[in-house]
């Protein structure tokens, strides 16, 4: 509210300095029709927006000076001296409330009823001396105003010449390096390196506005949209001083209109409905912003009845989106991601706010085409959340380099995927008739040479290539083999030569820090002039996982640096992904230290203690195909193969043997030990034996199934098929199916029934532990 | 009419663009090749932190490839459509003022140069033909079968 008083003072400021010179100009001439409307024009406004803040005195006035000044347009009043006058009392008696409103005063004393007054025909010229004397006192202690308005094309120009800036600073740096210099000359460079950053970044937030403004009107829009349709739905805001590019909010207008009609017409339900199933009536539509590096996270949820993904299945079916078979094969994410397919709608009805069966396609396109993404997630009957990812600003995309003939190039990074080693041992490169594919763990996509597209001749021999997997705005994933990748870097983008651009391969220029020009390609366009067929080959290409060949006998491992500062390898195969989590999930916990990463508490090797001080720690999550493990580590170096021999360890343990890697001794971390020691008895998946257990008796299923899994066991259920170890059945129950080789009963009283029973009672721990042991011993 | 002329040579002839529309000549040494533009179209290159479009007059003309083999090469960098651009000339000779106002050529030229030309002009050395500097950035035919 503060910031729309500011604007409502500021644009009064600037009518009333602009009015100035018209104010005498009318005085003299009251005839003068031009200077009459604006002076017209700025009592209208006035009304108009106090009317909104609630000043009811300057509303008063400026609608009394209205009227007057709508009978003289109309030609029903002359504009005498007297009105002149009392019209120019009354924006005075305005200017000096402004001001007021401007420095947080009260409002100034005075009687407005007697400017009114005085506009009224024949009536006196009183009041007015007194009010200009009043007037003078106060204009003079108004401070000079807080904020001006620029065009935003001089901002822009202020924007480019900043970037040029960067870029000389950047060519200085170079030649500066070149040639021995001065350590005053040095120490200066610093500075105005340091002036410049600072000044990119003022310049930076210049076009920057609050993501308010795109948010002011969604209150008004849904309480349109749900009294139309018969709903209530009370909208919470969340954000709205999170800072955005001034050009980045006008892209996601729309969008983010259609992602909220769509919410209101089809999320949210009618308050009956809402009843019925148990919700408050009143529908709830959360929107929030907020900012996590250098992208904008927008969140719409609300709490409607969420999206039915077997239905959108459905009805792919039904449109030919979809085969069968692959229909079967989606997973839940995936399911809903279908609302962005083309022509797909799962309303029941068109209506005239939504469900056109356009849109949400539109809304991915656009949001993609600025670089961002748009996610959704939805519980049947529970709601829907939509997510915006943007980034901050349009002209700095971070972006890949690499290089092909010697050539450098750069991608935009929001459309990788992934990159992969042509020969890493997960990728399989085939030519079918002169088209690549490329198998990545299981994956089939289509694969295209960087350097046949662009005509060039590579000498990087095709195994050796790196992979860059692409997933264009609107399109679908493919491959690009490049000789060489380069960097990360945040490029400022400028727009090519038409000429460029017909190429349809290219998305921009910029300039490197070494002064040269490099292009920046658009992955869409590479994929349409290296062939690639845009249909749904992504669902398509989910062919069965089946072994990967054991091609190469050098294995790929993966350089890093532990925490102790130790340079270890771990091979790659095993380590399924690297994630960040606070240090406060390290603990120890059940006699080791375990680290929480997501919903899972896994197993934590690489540490010594759960001290890892404040911050983050980066764990790599190892996978043995049937446990988890965490091992902490300080930062990844590099990837890299073992072609050396490997000096073995004299005693197991988690280092196995060191050998030289990039031409520097490193440990060799022994995943088997890891897992045998920190994963404990049950890691031993082969060994284990296994017990069953009646699925649907609570008391076994809560009370003793974790002791049987304590003690080694892998418990299985009733329907489990197949032998079992050993199967726990509560006195009187039939055991079903091939007995197994041990039978334990259970009864629930103390004593047993007579000399013939052997079961045992169910608290009696010590008993209980004993057979399971027992069971164990002879099960293997 | 005193407008400003810039002579230069283009593939052996000695033609003039209008010097309002030229902002600076330099010497190129960098040039970045754009792979799959058009034919005309030698690159990229960049002058004080801005990227030039750099235009090889000789293919545009379709008279042959201009000969870059030295490595330095002469261009005047003109703006045009918002865009900077390069235009490879075999050599800048001097700014002369115009005599007269473009007329008609009415004897045949080649096709390239029939393409670009706005006319003849008349100057202290001799009559000599203005080019258009839209003309030579757009390219020829071939030019446009490839783009």
């Amino acid at each position: 509210m503060d910031d729309l008083i500011a604007d409502f003072v500021a644009e009064c400021r600037e009518m009333l300095e602009a009015l100035g010179g018209e104010i005498v100009a009318w005085e003299a001439q009251p005839d003068d029709r031009s200077r009459l409307d604006s002076i017209f024009r700025f009592v209208h406004t006035v009304k108009g927006n106090c009317g909104f803040f609630e000043f009811p005195r300057l509303e008063a006035l400026s609608h009394a000076a209205e009227d007057a000044l709508a009978d003289v347009r109309a030609g029903r009043r002359h504009a005498d001296a007297a009105l002149v006058s009392a019209v120019l009392a009354i924006i005075d008696r305005i200017a000096e409330m402004i001001a007021a409103i401007e420095a947080g005063e009260d409002m100034p004393g005075g009687d407005d009823s007697m400017l009114i007054a005085a506009l009224a025909p024949g009536a006196e010229n009183i009041a007015a001396p007194a009010a200009v004397a009043v007037a003078e006192g106060h204009g003079r202690a108004s401070s000079a105003p807080r904020t001006i308005r620029l065009s935003v094309e001089l901002l822009d120009r202020v924007m480019s010449t900043v970037s040029d800036m960067v870029l000389a600073r950047n060519e200085l740096a170079r030649r500066l390096r070149e040639s021995p210099t001065d350590v005053s000359v040095d120490g200066a460079f610093e500075r105005l390196s340091a002036i410049i950053a600072d000044m990119r970044d003022a310049i930076t937030r210049t076009r920057m506005q609050r993501i308010e403004n795109l948010f002011v009107g969604l209150p008004r829009m849904v309480r349109d949209l749900s009294a139309e349709l018969g709903k209530q739905v009370l909208v919470d805001i969340e954000g709205g001083d999170v800072e955005l590019d001034r050009e980045m909010i006008e892209m996601i207008r729309d969008p983010l209109t259609h992602i909220i009609r769509n919410a209101v017409d089809h999320g949210i339900e009618k308050p009956a409905d809402r009843l019925k199933a148990g919700k408050r009536e009143i529908g709830l539509l959360c929107v929030s912003a907020r900012q996590s590096g250098n992208q904008i996270l927008i969140d719409i949820q609300d709490d409607g009845r969420g999206i039915d993904g077997k239905r959108l299945v459905a009805k792919a079916l039904d449109v030919g989106l979809l085969e069968k078979d692959d229909a079967a094969k989606l997973s839940d994410r995936e399911q809903l991601a279908l609302i962005f397919e083309a022509g797909l709608s799962t309303a029941k009805e068109v209506t005239s706010i939504s469900g056109r069966g356009v849109g949400m396609d539109v809304v991915r396109s656009n949001i993609e085409r600025i670089g961002g993404i748009v996610e959704v997630d939805s519980k049947l009957g529970e709601g829907t959340r939509m997510t915006l990812r943007v980034p901050l600003t349009l002209t700095i995309i971070p972006a890949l380099t690499m290089s092909i003939a010697g050539q450098n190039f750069a991608i935009p990074r929001s459309a990788i995927e992934e990159i992969v080693r042509a020969n890493g041992e997960s990728v399989t490169l085939e030519h079918l008739g002169g088209a690549g594919v490329a198998t990545i763990r299981g994956r089939r996509v289509p694969e295209v040479s960087l350097a046949g597209i662009l005509g060039l001749a590579s000498e990087v021999e095709e195994k050796d290539r790196t992979l860059i997997v692409l997933r264009p705005a609107g399109g679908d994933v493919y491959a690009l083999s490049v000789d060489r990748i380069h960097d990360h870097e945040e490029l400022v983008v400028k727009p090519a030569a038409p000429a460029v651009m017909a190429t349809g391969l290219y998305a921009g220029t910029t300039l490197a820090d070494d002064g040269s020009p490099i292009l920046l390609f658009d992955p869409a366009g590479l994929a349409q002039v290296g062939g690639i067929k845009f249909e749904t080959q992504e669902r398509a290409a989910r062919i069965a996982d089946r072994p990967v060949s054991e091609g190469s006998k050098s294995t790929a491992v993966l350089l890093f640096r532990g925490l102790d500062g130790g340079r270890r390898a771990l091979r790659l195969a095993v380590v399924d992904r690297i994630e960040e989590v606070p240090s406060s999930a390290v603990k120890k916990a059940a006699g080791q230290l375990r680290v929480q990463v997501g919903e899972a508490i896994l197993p934590l090797a690489g540490a010594e203690s759960a001290e890892l001080g404040d911050g983050k720690v980066r764990i790599f999550r190892l996978n043995d195909g049937v446990h988890e493990l965490g091992y902490a580590f300080a930062e990844v170096i590099d990837f890299a193969i073992v072609e050396k021999d490997i000096i073995h360890a004299d005693s197991a343990g988690e280092i196995s043997g060191v050998s030289l890697i990039n031409g520097e001794p490193a440990e060799l971390v022994d995943p088997h030990w890891l897992f045998a020691n920190h994963v404990g008895p049950t890691a031993r998946a082969t060994e284990q034996p296994v017990c069953r257990l009646p699925s649907n008796d609570p008391w076994m299923q809560n009370m003793l199934r974790p002791i049987v899994e304590a003690a080694g066991y892998r418990v299985v259920g009733d329907e489990h098929e197949g032998d079992a170890d050993l199967v726990i059945a509560a006195q009187g129950t039939k055991v079903s199916g091939e007995a197994a080789k041990k039978t334990i009963r259970l009864r629930s009283e103390p004593e047993p029934k007579g000399k013939k029973d052997e079961s045992i009672y169910r608290y009696d721990r010590a008993g209980l532990l004993m057979a399971l042991k027992s069971a164990g011993g002879s099960g293997k | 009419m005193n407008e400003l002329l810039l002579v230069v040579t283009i593939g052996d002839e000695r033609v003039a663009l209008p010097a309002a529309a030229v902002e600076s000549v330099v010497e190129l040494d960098t040039l970045i090749p754009v792979p799959r533009a058009a034919p005309h179209i030698a690159g990229l290159s960049a002058l004080r932190s801005r990227v030039l479009t750099v235009i090889d007059c000789m293919r545009s003309l379709e008279l042959g490839d201009s000969d870059c083999s030295d490595g330095i090469r002469e261009a005047a960098v003109v703006e045009f459509d918002g865009h900077h651009y390069a235009l490879i000339v075999d050599l800048v000779e001097d700014v002369v003022e115009a005599l007269s106002d473009p007329s008609p050529v009415r004897a045949a030229m080649g096709a390239g140069w029939e393409r670009v030309t706005l006319g003849m002009v008349d100057t202290e050395s001799g009559p000599l033909l203005l080019v258009d500097v839209a003309g030579l950035i757009a390219g020829g035919a071939e030019s446009k079968a490839a783009a």
